[in-house]
Parts: structure tokens; sequence; C-alpha cells
């Protein structure tokens, strides 16, 4: 038998070592928290799998994997048509492109907290341009702080203000990509609009789409800064979402346990459903 | 069915891309438009084709006016250099999309595709989708959805350029079967002379925009109007030396002198330009009045039967195109030989003066 050689081993050590430190060691330690009680002191209970029955069995918790599936799904079905649209009525070529490109980009450069204090302020019933707006020129009782639609409705506002773009970026580059040829070959097919969308677009779109749809959703899905900026999660707990509810278990309350099992739990989720999603939308590889 | 191009020309932001062209293409035959790359031949297609519109001019379908009719309309097709199929729909789909969006009924939709399918060999492959074919089968594809359309004419834009060459080979051969006796017009745009020769019928040959030359392939090959004509008609480019002509006698650049006969004995004294294709050209004596050059032997390329040897004489870099395979070394000086009866005669500005006789 040929003598296998082992030295290939050494070129994996520093990746080892790498995805060890970023990612298994934390999260080994909350594990290890997740499976025992602690009252300080560095003294801990063994506590078997009961914190994980417990977030599982929780109203609180299922109320929270509501609202942050509401979120999502909400964000997600505004962006993703929306930056389509975006993408397809930007010019392809000539001076505007490089405009609309920075124009589009410059949301996503602006830091997470600084996105929730500028909406924080700019949603100010009495000196926020938008409050000021609503409640004096048009009229409308708008107060964030005291309804939860409306909290609810900035909050999504703030969030397609600031992502869309992301959405937009990924499309563009899908359609530039696309050889003219198509185009002429649909227009002596005498092909609508909805058509050339339909059948040269849209699939030629997919693999970035697909992409864009899983960064929006794990983003949308772990998102914390700007909404606890924005409504600190309220009013109330209306607009609590998971992460936040997460903060408030670990460093609110200092249940160490329960909120490093509600870690495993979300993260479990957010790891399934990228899964399943990615897993269909490569399913017929059809580039 | 016939198309007529009455002084259509294209301009874009001040520039002349296609200069006045008036032509007329028949069906029972190809239409070789035949240039370099950039010499026009997309652009004007395009215009025939109603994708883009003429600055000016009109042209005529079977005498009707189709210079403001969208493409959809003109009812013709075109078949891409890229392999253009929609990504998702299945072969079957691919060939049947323009009898569908012409709202065909079913039954007829079916026979036209397999009708199709079958002249392709594409039978097998009607259930997979563009992505699970190879490049030929992918333009096959794309070649059966013309001709499944039947319009009254089809545009092959390059269609083999990106194949290999065994495949384009292939391809080649069955073209013209394809669409004979189908009362369609076919035009059919190369960079390749060879491509031409074989697909025979009538060439244009196109060159900054412009049409120089049109007519039956085998013509244009004999007899080219001027030397970019002669040019892009010949791959290798045609050689050319300057001549001195006095009498009847003519001194080449090199210091070869040659005896003239026919057509160049009749043109008035002075400098001309000598043009004579590669394969023309060979390293052995044929005819006693053969006119010997000696050349400096620069590179040398054996393909398959042909020996192709580029040598510099008379400032110039000539080539030598032969059959059978000939030793040459790299920096030897080497005898060439050209009969004189296939040599072109162009004025100092390009134009065709006189050639040799038996040219052919």
């Amino acid at each position: 038998m040929k003598k296998q050689n082992q030295k290939a081993w050494f070129f994996v050590l520093p990746v080892l070592l790498l995805v060890a430190f970023n990612a298994l060691i934390p999260m080994m330690t909350v594990v290890n928290y997740s499976v025992q009680e602690t009252f300080g002191n560095n003294l801990f209970f063994w506590q078997g799998l009961d914190w994980f029955e417990n977030i599982l069995r929780s109203e609180r918790f299922h109320a929270a994997l509501g609202r942050q599936f509401l979120f999502t799904g909400l964000i997600l079905l505004i962006e993703v048509p929306l930056g389509v649209i975006v993408a397809l009525s930007m010019p392809r070529k000539g001076f505007w492109v490089s405009i609309c490109l920075v124009t589009m980009a410059l949301p996503m450069l602006i830091p997470w907290n600084v996105v929730g204090a500028m909406w924080n302020i700019f949603t100010l019933p009495d000196i926020g341009l938008v409050g000021y707006f609503m409640n004096h020129v048009v009229g409308i009782d708008y107060n964030m702080t005291q309804d939860p639609f409306a909290a609810w409705v900035t909050v999504i506002v703030m969030d397609v203000w600031h992502w869309t773009s992301l959405v937009v970026l990924l499309s563009y580059a899908g359609l530039v990509s696309i050889p003219e040829a198509y185009y002429q070959a649909a227009k002596i097919d005498g092909a609508s609009n909805w058509a050339v969308f339909r059948h040269i677009q849209l699939p030629k779109m997919k693999s970035v789409l697909t992409i864009a749809i899983l960064l929006r959703f794990m983003d949308s899905f772990n998102i914390y800064t700007e909404p606890f900026v924005l409504t600190g999660g309220g009013p109330g707990n209306s607009t609590t979402l998971l992460s936040i509810d997460l903060v408030k278990i670990a460093l609110g309350q200092f249940d160490l346990g329960p909120a490093a099992a509600m870690s495993l739990i979300y993260f479990a989720i957010t790891l399934l459903v990228s899964w399943l999603f990615y897993t269909l939308m490569t399913k017929d590889n059809t580039n | 069915m016939s198309i007529e191009l009455k002084n259509i020309s294209k301009k874009v932001k001040g520039h002349l891309h296609i200069k006045e062209t008036s032509l007329t293409f028949e069906p029972g035959y190809f239409n070789v438009l035949l240039g370099e790359t950039g010499a026009g031949k997309t652009s004007l297609i395009k215009l025939i084709a109603g994708l883009d519109g003429c600055s000016t001019g009109q042209i005529l379908m079977d005498g009707e006016d189709v210079t403001a009719l969208s493409p959809q309309k003109r009812n013709i097709s075109l078949v891409h250099q890229f392999f253009v199929n929609y990504p998702h729909m299945k072969v079957f789909d691919n060939i049947a999309s323009p009898l569908r969006v012409a709202k065909m009924p079913k039954s007829e939709v079916e026979g036209r595709v397999e009708e199709a399918a079958d002249l392709l060999q594409l039978r097998p492959m009607l259930d997979r989708y563009p992505h699970e074919l190879s490049g030929g089968q992918q333009q096959r594809t794309a070649l059966a959805r013309a001709i499944a359309k039947e319009s009254r004419a089809i545009f092959l834009d390059e269609p083999l350029a990106n194949l290999d060459y065994k495949l384009r080979e292939e391809l080649r051969a069955q073209l013209p079967e394809l669409f004979s006796g189908r009362g369609t017009v076919v035009i059919y745009a190369t960079s390749e002379p060879e491509e031409a020769l074989l697909l025979g019928g009538k060439t244009g040959l196109m060159s900054d925009g412009i049409v120089t030359q049109f007519g039956a392939t085998a013509d244009i090959y004999r007899n080219p109007v001027n030397l970019t004509a002669a040019e892009v008609f010949s791959d290798p480019p045609i050689n050319t030396a300057r001549i001195e002509k006095k009498g009847s006698e003519a001194v080449m650049a090199g210091g070869v002198s040659m005896t003239l006969s026919h057509a160049a004995k009749e043109l008035d004294d002075g400098a001309y330009i000598l043009g004579i294709r590669p394969n023309d050209v060979l390293p052995a004596k044929n005819k006693a009045t053969d006119i010997e050059i000696i050349g400096n032997i620069r590179v040398t390329e054996l393909s398959g039967s042909q020996s192709s040897a580029h040598f510099s004489f008379a400032d110039e870099n000539w080539v030598s195109l032969a059959h059978g395979v000939h030793p040459f070394d790299i920096g030897e000086n080497h005898a060439f030989y050209i009969n004189i009866a296939k040599c072109f005669f162009f004025s100092v500005d390009g134009q065709l003066v006189a050639q040799g006789v038996n040219n052919g």
C-alpha cells in the first residue's frame, strides 16, 4: 500500500485555529452555560436540558420568535421586489450609472446605531421631520413611542431604507451581466416587457437573488442595533425582536443559562432556514 | 421573398457606422457578408433586422417597405455568435417560443418543433435544459428555433465563431442543406474568407462600414475591385510590393524584374502595387516563366498538410502557403516563385488596374 502523506494536515491547521478561535470556542462557552445554572462566584450547577425545555415552552419566546418572523417576512416581501424594480429602472450605461450606484451604496455605509438614532430623531412628533409632518401637516396622530403600529411601520421603513440597496446592487450586477444578444432575441420574437423579465432577466438573476435573499434573511433575522436604538423594543414589548429579548434575558436579568439555551435555539433556526432556502434554490442548478 | 436595401446608412453621434448601401438579397443561396471585426457586419444586420433604425434609406422586403416596422413585424430570425437560448426553458419550449408568441395552434407548434429538431438532430435533447447541452447542441437549438419560425429572412451573425474546430466544420457542412428550398433569404456574416468560399452563393465584402463589392463568391474572389477587397478576401493577407513599370518591363522593390503581358503591359508607365495571394507564392518552381524572389525566413508554421513561411522581402512581410511539408530554417535566405499570371496590379491609391490572365 502506498504510504500516505500526512503533511496536508499542516496546511489545514491555520484555518482550524482561526475557526476554533472565532467560532468553536465561543460557541462551546455558550453550550457550557446552556446546561448549567450559576449564581455568580463561578459556581455552576448541572441543569441538563432544562433551560432548552423552558425556552421552547415559554410564551415570551414564542411571541418574540413570531415578531421576528413577521419582521423578516415583511422586510423580505418589500425589499426584494422593490430592489429588483429599482435595479431594472437604473441606467445600464452612461453618465448616470456611477451616480446611481454611489447613491444606492450610501445608506449601507452608515453605522447601524447611527441609523437608529437618525430615525429616532427623524420621527419625534414635535421636532422630527417625519413626526412633525405626519402630525401637523397630514393630520395623522403619529407617535411611535406610544403606538405599536406606528413603531412597526417605522422599524420596517427604516430597514427598507437601510438595506434595499443591497438587493438593488446585487440585482443590478446580475442584470448588467446579461448579454445584449438575449434582449435582441426577445425583440425579434416580439416578447413583451413582462416576458423579457420572466424568461430572461429573472432566470439570469436567480443566483444573485438567492444570495441577496439569503443575506437579507440572515441579517434581518439577527437584527439588533437599529430597532434597539430606535424603539428599545417598545412600546411595551411590541417591537422586541429575538435578539433584543435575548439581550434583556442575558444582560438585563443576568439569566445566563436560559440566555445561552435561547442563543443556541436562535442559531439553529437561522441555520436551518438558510440551509433549507439555499438547498431549495440550488436544487436544479440552472447556471 | 427578397430583401432590397435602398441607400441605407447609419449615423451614431455624428460618426457614420454604415455608409450608404444599396443591395438586393435573394433566397436560394447564402448571402455572405465578409469583413474583419469592426467592419460593420453586425451593424448592417441589425439595421436589416430592425434592431436599429436607419438614419437614411429604405428597406424593402418583397417590395413592401419595412423600414418603420419592429423586428417582430418584419418576421425574421437571428442566430448569434453567442448561444442565446432561454435559460430556464427546455429545448422544446425554446424552439417553440417564437411560435407561441405568434399564438400558433398547439398541434402545429409540435409538428414544426419536431421537424426542426429532426433536421438538427435534437430529437433526444428536447426535454433538456440549455445548460445541460454542449456548445454545439446549444447553437443547434438556436438554429432550430430560427428554422421552426419559418421567417422571411434569417440572419446568421458569425454563428460558428464560438464553436471548436471540429464542431464548426460539421455544422458548416450542414448549413446549406438546412436552408435549401425554404424560400428564406439567408444572410451570413463571417470574418473568415474560407467560410465564404465554402458556403458559396454570393459574397459582399465589407470594410469600414461599407460593402465594397457584392456578387457571386467565386467572381469576387477572382476579381477584387481594389486592394482592400483583396485583403479582406485573403487569409493570410495578400502579399504586396511596389513595382515600377517601364514599357513591358517592371521592377519590384527588391530589384527583381519581370516581363509583363496582356493588360498589365498596356498600363501607363509609373508606380503600381503588385498583389499576390499567399497560396500563389510557392517554394518550388512550376513554370519556366515563374519569377524568382529571395526571402529571408522569419517564421514557419506547419498546419496539417500545409506549410506556411513568413519571410521578409523588399522591406515587406510576405507569406507563402504551400501544400505538402517544406523544410525551412529560420533566418535562411530561401527562393520563392510567383506566377505572373496570378498577380493583381493596383494603382498606388489601391484600385485594381490590371490582373494576370487565367486567374482562378
